[in-house]
């Protein structure tokens, strides 16, 4: 039995120790906001927080977590950097399919959280690794840069 | 499902909302409220619920995967009705003939057709619904219909001064005669229609709220992960599952024909446990199939009769005579890759069926499991769900009857997710095409045109009716209707199925392969006759004013013309096609080694009334990136009968540090609405073929676009 510490809540998962983070999310849980994309750290669907960083939860075990703090898309309203972000993502109306928008937005403000004034390289560095199959590329880029002058 | 906004009418506070989601699945049932008990509602027709607490209910006949239809489609009905659109509670409509879209006859989503078909039937619905609560209030108050008004889900007689809430008219309204042809509202008075409303699904898109098919958790249900057989068309052989086993939550082995699938406690646990099995296929008669035999063979079947598609004026005469041109095109396979993994929740018993998926064609989900799983179709209940992406994917159902086949075997409801892998090697490709298209110019302008197209007809599969007299009607779309004022023009169509890999609708559908041999193959001649690509194309439209102000307003938002630096250039694609005018210019820059780096593209749309203009730049925008992604990187190829490409490592995407500066400008118009979600995915390819052209001097005849033929280390 492991205890995830998920949006400041214990949760107690009872999976082998080996399953990512993303599947104890989703599949234990019932926190299906953290998407499954790719499997391999190529999509950025799974993206959550970790310590403060965005890390791919498919590629990370829950042994390998342990008790340190997650955030999950179902959180990051919660922090300042969160809540802008989703603020942005409305107003410039970013969203179409939205099945990766949880991992663009959990990327977006790890960055913001960071990096409160991003250049457009520090952009393409945290967001290249979330791929959106819908192509909404010049609205994160716009919303990214809204969120960090609100 | 249903909108924050709506949900907080319903009483329930957005806290009260993420109690539910933590608790998992009960979210999934405040989503998808249970239309109410008749009596207390008015429903004057399938699209419209009104109950006496004031909540307009709007069923919606189309899916909504992301091009912003329940945004569009409740437009369109609550204007009329003069619902008040904030408080409108949006649901997906259950598998009836009353949605079937009335351009397929059949409920269907796709092919940028949901505005096209229902902007007249759903102007009706919501205008015959406003009408009757009108006759309601009045025979309320002993006035005139005439004397009383309505907005924001209220009716209002001024000179009373009085005014009622619809909800408080519902059960009123029930008794009413049905209005036929109820009076429409003039484009003056459009309240929603013409204005960029905020889309009222993306809310719940921001915090992990909304639900797709691969989120639905009924209770007890099980996790499933699946392997058909690799090579296409071969058979499941023999299974040994001792060490599957071992894998610490399997729980049962399904093997059925052509699949094997693991059902365990988590996803995870079934994919290790999936990986674990020893399979042996019988890999059928496919197994020796490639890549370079596919192209022989369409190429072959190229040289072939076609079957006419449209003739007019004398094409052979006008080939005959003049400077001839001609010129071949060639796209290949692609993977749909929906960011959301095909999967789909079944759970079956003896008495029932049901089933939990996001699908572009509920009905006919419906009939097939109810085939697969041996029950009448009434037993069989299916709940859609957004789409994590369509692209026409999910047009086809093939994963929902797997996914029964195994809850055949499963005591209990079980979610079959198909891993990136087996997504990617078990679609229904973007068939190859090839086009052979000829030319020929008397005193500068085209007067022959002859465009031959070989491919795979997926109307003959999908929908049989769009396969008529030797000819797929999808394959020749954006041929036969190609805006140029040709007055000899031929063509003709070759249906030639590539052996063992199967084919289906990808986002632009057959215009995709036609706009690209047409837009480069023109454009090829302008530079030929050494005349403007611009100038050449205009020629040919005196009788397209729709496209012809496009071009001009994209060329000159574009600059085009203006000088640009070495290896940098212009190109421009214009179409017509699915009702819809558009011209995009597309900069690009060609570095000594062939890559490519697109700097900016420019459209110019003229979709009719443009009724949520945001969501038409949007669409334009994901589809350019969309059609982009495949010039510059998409093709499946195939080996001993399978599928080369496995995951996002060896199928690109283009990806925001890739993605160039994108302008979209909506035309305005009162012309009947055109389509919006396919038209930037036909547009791109050709636009960013003709700017490498006019960088490097290299013409590219086949997608994806070949980096050694750039950097003119090959000939093309």
């Amino acid at each position: 039995m492991i205890t995830l510490q998920v949006n400041g809540q214990p949760h107690d998962v009872d999976v082998s120790p080996e399953t990512p983070l993303l599947w104890a999310l989703r599949d234990v849980l019932g926190m299906t906001g953290t998407k499954f994309g790719c499997g391999i750290a190529q999509c950025g669907a799974c993206t959550v927080h970790v310590d403060g960083q965005a890390v791919r939860s498919c590629q990370l075990t829950i042994d390998m977590v342990g008790n340190r703090p997650i955030t999950t898309i179902e959180g990051i309203g919660a922090t300042d950097a969160g809540a802008k972000v989703q603020k942005a993502w409305l107003d410039l109306e970013v969203i179409q399919c939205g099945y990766c928008q949880s991992g663009q937005i959990m990327s977006a403000a790890a960055l913001l959280a960071h990096k409160p004034n991003p250049s457009d390289d520090d952009i393409d560095a945290a967001m290249a690794g979330n791929i959106c199959r819908c192509g909404t590329y010049v609205r994160i880029r716009a919303a990214i840069k809204k969120a960090a002058t609100a | 499902m249903s909108t924050n906004a709506s949900l907080e009418a319903r009483g329930l506070s957005r806290r009260d909302l993420l109690k539910a989601g933590a608790a998992g699945f009960l979210l999934v049932s405040f989503r998808l409220p249970v239309a109410r008990a008749a009596g207390d509602t008015f429903a004057p027709n399938a699209f419209i619920r009104i109950g006496d607490d004031d909540v307009v209910t709007l069923v919606m006949p189309q899916v909504e995967m992301g091009q912003g239809i329940y945004t569009t489609v409740g437009m369109i009905l609550a204007d009329e009705l003069d619902a008040d659109f904030n408080k409108v509670v949006l649901q997906h409509a259950p598998p009836d003939k009353a949605y079937n879209n009335p351009l397929f006859g059949i409920q269907a989503t796709g092919g940028s057709t949901s505005v096209r078909a229902f902007w007249d039937p759903l102007r009706k619905a919501g205008a015959a619904g406003r009408a009757m609560l009108v006759e309601a209030a009045a025979q309320q108050w002993s006035v005139e219909p005439s004397t009383c008004r309505t907005s924001n889900s209220e009716v209002i007689h001024d000179a009373s001064g009085r005014k009622v809430g619809y909800g408080a008219l519902a059960a009123l309204a029930a008794t009413m005669k049905p209005v036929g042809e109820p009076k429409l509202k003039l484009a003056k008075d459009y309240t929603l229609i013409g204005k960029p409303v905020k889309r009222k699904d993306t809310l719940d898109k921001t915090d992990g709220r909304s639900k797709y098919g691969i989120d639905a958790m009924p209770t007890g249900v099980k996790f499933a992960a699946i392997a058909q057989c690799p090579i296409f068309g071969g058979k499941v052989g023999h299974v040994d599952d001792t060490k599957a086993k071992a894998i610490k939550g399997f729980q049962q082995v399904v093997a059925d024909d052509d699949f094997v699938a693991v059902v365990a406690d988590t996803t995870w646990s079934a994919m290790q446990a999936l990986t674990a099995l020893d399979i042996k296929w019988d890999e059928g008669p496919n197994a020796n199939v490639n890549s370079a035999q596919v192209w022989d063979a369409l190429r072959a079947a190229s040289k072939g009769t076609g079957a006419v598609a449209k003739q007019a004026g004398d094409v052979d005469k006008a080939l005959a005579d003049g400077t001839r041109y001609d010129g071949v095109y060639e796209l290949p396979f692609l993977a749909h890759a929906t960011m959301e993994p095909l999967n789909c929740t079944v759970h079956y018993t003896k008495d029932a069926c049901e089933v939990w998926t996001g699908t572009q064609v509920i009905a006919r989900v419906q009939e097939a499991v109810a085939k697969a799983v041996g029950l009448p179709i009434e037993k069989v209940t299916v709940h859609n769900f957004y789409l994590g992406g369509g692209f026409g994917r999910r047009l086809d159902h093939d994963m929902t009857i797997r996914a029964a086949r195994v809850a055949l075997h499963v005591d209990g409801p079980v979610k079959v997710t198909w891993g990136r892998e087996e997504d990617m090697q078990h679609d229904v490709y973007r068939p190859v095409y090839h086009n052979a298209v000829s030319a020929t110019l008397k005193d500068g302008k085209i007067v022959g045109w002859s465009h031959r197209i070989t491919g795979s007809s997926i109307m003959a599969r999908w929908f049989p009716a769009g396969f008529k007299d030797g000819v797929d009607g999808d394959a020749v779309d954006g041929a036969i209707d190609q805006p140029y004022g040709f007055p000899n023009l031929k063509v003709e169509y070759i249906r030639a199925e590539p052996p063992a890999v199967p084919t289906g609708f990808w986002r632009g559908v057959g215009p995709n392969n036609n706009i690209f041999a047409i837009e480069s193959f023109i454009d090829d001649i302008a530079h030929r006759e050494k005349v403007d690509p611009v100038a050449f194309r205009l020629r040919h439209l005196d009788n397209n004013p729709r496209l012809k102000a496009a071009i001009h307003l994209a060329t000159e938002k574009g600059n085009w013309g203006a000088p640009t630096s070495a290896r940098v250039g212009r190109g421009i694609s214009v179409q017509n096609a699915w009702n819809t005018f558009v011209a995009t210019v597309c900069e690009a820059e060609v570095d000594e080694n062939g890559e490519v780096r697109v700097h900016r593209l420019v459209t110019a749309i003229d979709a009719g009334i443009p009724v949520n203009p945001d969501t038409i730049a949007a669409q334009i925008e994901g589809a350019l990136i969309f059609g982009l992604t495949a010039a510059l990187f998409g093709e499946v190829t195939i080996e001993n009968g399978r599928v080369q490409q496995s995951n996002f490592n060896d199928y690109r995407m283009l990806r925001i540090n890739e993605a160039p500066k994108i302008e979209v400008h909506v035309i305005p118009s009162t012309e009947h609405p055109g389509g919006v979600g396919e038209p930037g995915t036909a547009s791109g390819p050709p636009a960013l073929a003709n700017a490498l052209f006019a960088a490097t001097g290299v013409r590219l005849t086949r997608l994806p676009i070949d980096r050694e033929a750039l950097a003119g280390r090959k000939p093309v």
